[in-house]
């Protein structure tokens, strides 16, 4: 089983801390790899906020190529950052691990945030085409303010590879994932946390659903929702089409990937609109067992399970300062000690923890109570 | 010159060529004439024949040959009195002495057309190989990286939507704060939550009173005591009345066919309904016989049905191939649809149930484009029926696993897997596997499943099988009194008994779901299209559904 940390705060913090609590974590993944995602950053892209941040590891040519192609895409190069590596025995290192930000496009410049959030996410699909026969460039991520490194091996040591113990890179949302590998094969597409247009989500557990929900996404007409290596990508893009493209409030997540029974939604104040959802997005119920961590563009960060809960999750820590969503107590011991561990959240089957952003409130929203 | 002896019997059939040769035993049976009597068919019949008996009474033996006359049970020759393996027979006979015996030499299709009249019988396919469905088998089960479910603990909902779903960007929904709120005003389809295996379309003239009370009864107590929202299709036809005007109307689909039969009840019988029927389902085709419309032979244009239908008694009804009125596929299921639809004020869904074909999904993209469509039926060639011509069952039609699937994976293409229910018949079940066969079909894409033949077997005990036994379902003879209108046939069955097997078989189908559905780790919704669960030992097939090979 994977092992998820996440962490929330109004302050910068370093990735190191999310690494440490995954450590405490152990037991739980066997170092095939680590994820780390970033928003909200502080450090070298602290005033970079509104550029979009490419996030990628690339061959010599890889590069080459992608240099190549931003430009004749009209994306200006405004500065490239590298993680200093640190050669660290068993883990392979690749050429090139960059985040460049760029600025939009010269006819882009004023358009509409959406406008512009299609056109980075069709470049960054762009790129995956190019990139993933040869595997000369694999792209994470592109947006504004937001930061993806993967690779395989131990997360402490993939850490110190990146040089994360001594780096000024910081970011007020961290999410990190140990990975536990079940897929033999570990691609770097396969890893997590996944992200689309502003919104990341990393899963532990395996999705049983998973083939009738990629057949669902993929008929939406939405390019993004493609990949697929793992089966927990489709948990993002779920996230992204309710949210963004139907654009529901965001802890109709819950209801969308877990729905109530109908007698249960009867009590709710918005049970006939509910009992309508539920049966257009029945393909998208997951049985589990998964517990999904992820962020927003607006800086929300969530935990939800599904609804028989075989996955659990912890959220604890102080409003206004720091929250740790944490796949086991031990990790958020490690990553928010001095919390009052009496309020410490452990959501049930119909909860999902919603934190607002810079770590302002935490909420507890039950799907029979709305 | 003539054969030194001659051959009177020469354009005679032998026994041989019969499919079912009857073994008789002397020394048990004790002429009570029971098993001539019954004989639906008369096959056998009491003879008369002269015996030679050797004996010797003294204590040396001096054989001695007498002769005399006994009576015997023979088997007729004729080819219209061919034995039909159905064993009733032996089912009366109180000595064991009689029983049918398959003949796998026969060449009963060489001589079934006397008068250039082709066979005409009831059943399916007579193919006893393994079907296709069978072949199927769940192959991925959940192990340690993903717990499965225990099918007696966690709670299932093997539940299925029939009607049309609308898509997520249709929904008339509205942010209202950080809710979701309805607009009532717009129309929304109506759907039905039911079970996903259905009882398909059997008419109450193909079956008997007896029959269709039962089946009527069994699903009542499944829906109104164990909860089991199983539905009925009324079969072309009408329906008696009482019910329609009944609250239990809600469990039965209506069908509407190419004869319109029973339609002039129903439409007098709209103004006085309680409840809306669960759906209307117009019938195009039916996978038995494709290219053939509705049979009613006239033995069993009695009583009830002739009143029922509004027409005299002992005609034979027959339904034309396609519905004469419309001439395109916009007519013919678009108008037909929309009016069905307004017939019930749009409250009930409306969808048509064609036969098992190559054609299916340009039907199912016409379908899919026409928003009051609740649903595509499709009933594939391993069908039954109560009345075809031999070659339409036998070699007529298409397999149903394919057939669902290419419509399917065509609706995935189109996003709208979801917005239209396919449901799929034919053959669920044909080797006793209700269950499996049902849960296969859904994993291959469909929403719900019809079941015919199978309920008739395993809850009044039909004796037909893929070796052409009995089969006499259009002669009004069945032998176990489900698909004749003679009372003196029908009566031997009693409603009780159907509606309690009905009730047994749903539930233990029940049970047998959640145990393939636990390990997939699937309980909250239908494994609807989850064809990575499936396997099957042949390439050929694992190729052509899109699944994958084991071995
Ligand atoms: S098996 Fe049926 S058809 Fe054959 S002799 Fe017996 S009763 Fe008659
Ligand atoms: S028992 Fe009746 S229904 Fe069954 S095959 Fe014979 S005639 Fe047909």
């Amino acid at each position: 089983m994977c092992r998820l940390s996440a962490i929330t705060s109004s302050d910068y913090i370093s990735p190191m801390e999310n690494i440490l609590a995954l450590e405490t974590m152990k037991e739980g993944h066997d170092g095939s790899g680590l994820g780390l995602m970033l928003k909200d950053l502080g450090g070298p892209f602290k005033d970079m906020k509104k550029y979009p941040i490419l996030s990628a590891i690339c061959s010599n040519r890889g590069l080459e190529t992608l240099d190549e192609f931003m430009k004749s895409q009209g994306f200006r190069e405004k500065m490239t950052w590298a993680p200093s590596i640190k050669q660290i025995a068993g883990i392979e290192r690749r050429e090139h691990y960059i985040a460049k930000v760029y600025d939009y496009p010269e006819s882009y410049k004023d358009a509409d945030m959406r406008v512009k959030e299609d056109l980075l996410m069709n470049t960054r699909l762009a790129i995956r085409k190019i990139g993933e026969p040869d595997e000369s460039i694999f792209c994470f991520s592109f947006y504004p303010d937001v930061l993806t490194l993967k690779e395989v091996g131990d997360p402490l040591a993939v850490g110190e590879f990146f040089g994360l113990d001594n780096s000024d890179v910081k970011a007020k949302i961290v999410l990190a994932q140990g990975r536990q590998n079940t897929n033999y094969a570990i691609y770097l597409y396969a890893c997590h946390p996944f992200f689309i247009q502003g919104y990341g989500t990393m899963t532990n557990g395996e999705n049983t659903a998973f083939v009738p929900i990629r057949e669902f996404l993929m008929g939406r007409g939405n390019p993004g929702y493609m990949g697929y290596n793992s089966d927990s990508e489709v948990f993002t893009h779920i996230l992204h089409y309710s949210n963004r493209q139907l654009g529901y409030p965001l802890h109709y997540y819950k209801d969308v990937i877990t729905p109530l029974k109908d007698n249960e939604l009867a009590k709710r104040s918005d049970g006939a609109a509910m009992k309508l959802l539920k049966k257009s997005l029945r393909p998208l119920c997951i049985d589990g067992p998964n517990c999904v961590i992820g962020f927003t563009p607006d800086g929300s960060v969530f935990m939800v399970q599904d609804a028989k809960k075989l996955r659990p999750g912890v959220v604890g820590g102080t409003a206004g300062k720091k929250f740790g969503l944490m796949s086991e107590v031990c990790g958020l011991d490690s990553a928010v000690p001095d919390r009052d561990k009496s309020t410490d959240i452990f959501p049930m089957k119909y909860d999902m923890v919603i934190i607002a952003p810079q770590a302002r409130e935490v909420k507890v929203w039950n799907q029979l109570h709305v | 010159m003539e054969s030194a002896a001659r051959l009177d019997q020469n354009h005679q059939l032998t026994l041989k060529e019969f499919p079912y040769i009857v073994r008789w035993r002397e020394d048990r049976c004790t002429r009570c004439g029971r098993c001539t009597a019954v004989c639906p068919v008369k096959a056998i019949e009491p003879a008369v024949r002269s015996q030679r008996i050797v004996s010797s009474e003294g204590s040396s033996p001096e054989p001695q040959v007498t002769r005399r006359l006994t009576h015997v049970v023979q088997q007729s020759t004729d080819i219209d009195r061919y034995c039909i393996g159905c064993t009733t027979c032996s089912l009366v006979c109180p000595t064991d002495a009689i029983f049918p015996e398959y003949n796998f030499q026969h060449k009963f299709n060489h001589y079934k057309n006397k008068g250039g009249i082709p066979y005409m019988r009831g059943g399916r396919r007579n193919d006893p190989s393994v079907s296709t469905l069978d072949k199927l088998k769940f192959t991925r089960i959940s192990m340690l990286t993903d717990p499965a479910l225990d099918a007696g603990r966690h709670e299932f909902r093997i539940r299925t939507i029939l009607g049309r779903n609308l898509s997520p960007d249709q929904l008339p929904i509205k942010v209202a704060g950080d809710k979701l709120e309805l607009d009532p005003k717009v129309f929304v389809p109506p759907t039905r939550e039911i079970y996903p295996i259905r009882i398909g379309s059997m008419s109450i003239g193909a079956l008997s009173p007896h029959m269709w009370e039962g089946l009527a009864m069994g699903i009542t107590y499944l829906n109104e005591v164990e909860g089991l929202p199983v539905v009925m299709c009324s079969g072309e036809g009408g329906m008696p009345p009482s019910i329609l005007k009944s609250r239990y109307i809600k469990y039965f689909i209506l069908q509407i066919a190419s004869g319109y039969f029973g339609w002039d009840e129903i439409i007098r019988s709209l103004p006085d309904m309680t409840e809306d029927p669960c759906a209307i389902e117009i019938k195009y085709g039916q996978g038995a016989k494709p290219g053939d419309g509705g049979l009613l032979q006239a033995y069993k244009v009695l009583g009830l049905i002739s009143k029922i239908r509004g027409v005299p008694e002992f005609v034979d009804l027959a339904s034309p191939p396609t519905h004469q009125t419309k001439y395109s596929i916009e007519e013919a299921v678009a108008k037909m649809i929309t009016s069905m639809s307004m017939a019930w004020g749009f409250r009930v869904p409306v969808y048509p149930k064609i036969s098992g074909t190559k054609t299916a999904r340009a039907v199912l993209n016409n379908l899919a484009r026409n928003p009051y469509a609740a649903a595509l039926c499709i009933d594939g060639e391993d069908g039954g029926t109560g009345a075809a011509y031999n070659v339409s069952m036998d070699k007529m039609g298409h397999p149903i696993a394919s057939n669902i699937r290419d419509c399917y994976l065509d609706l995935v293409k189109q996003g709208k897997q979801n917005e239209l229910p396919l449901i799929a018949a034919g053959g669920v079940g044909k080797a006793g596997n209700l269950a499996a066969n049902a849960a296969a079909l859904i994993m291959l894409g469909a929403s719900a499943v019809d079941i015919g033949k199978y309920i008739m077997q395993t809850a009044a005990g039909c004796f037909g099988d893929e070796y052409n036994r009995c089969n006499v379902c259009n002669l009004g003879k069945c032998p176990r009194g489900i698909t004749t209108q003679d009372p003196k046939l029908y009566r031997r069955l009693d409603p009780d008994k159907i509606a309690e097997r009905v009730v047994e078989v749903f539930k233990a189908a029940d049970v047998e779901l959640k145990k393939i559905f636990a390990p997939l780790g699937r309980s909250t919704e239908l494994p609807i299209g989850m064809s990575d669960a499936l396997g099957v030992g042949e390439k050929d097939i694992a190729d052509r559904l899109s699944i994958s090979y084991v071995c």
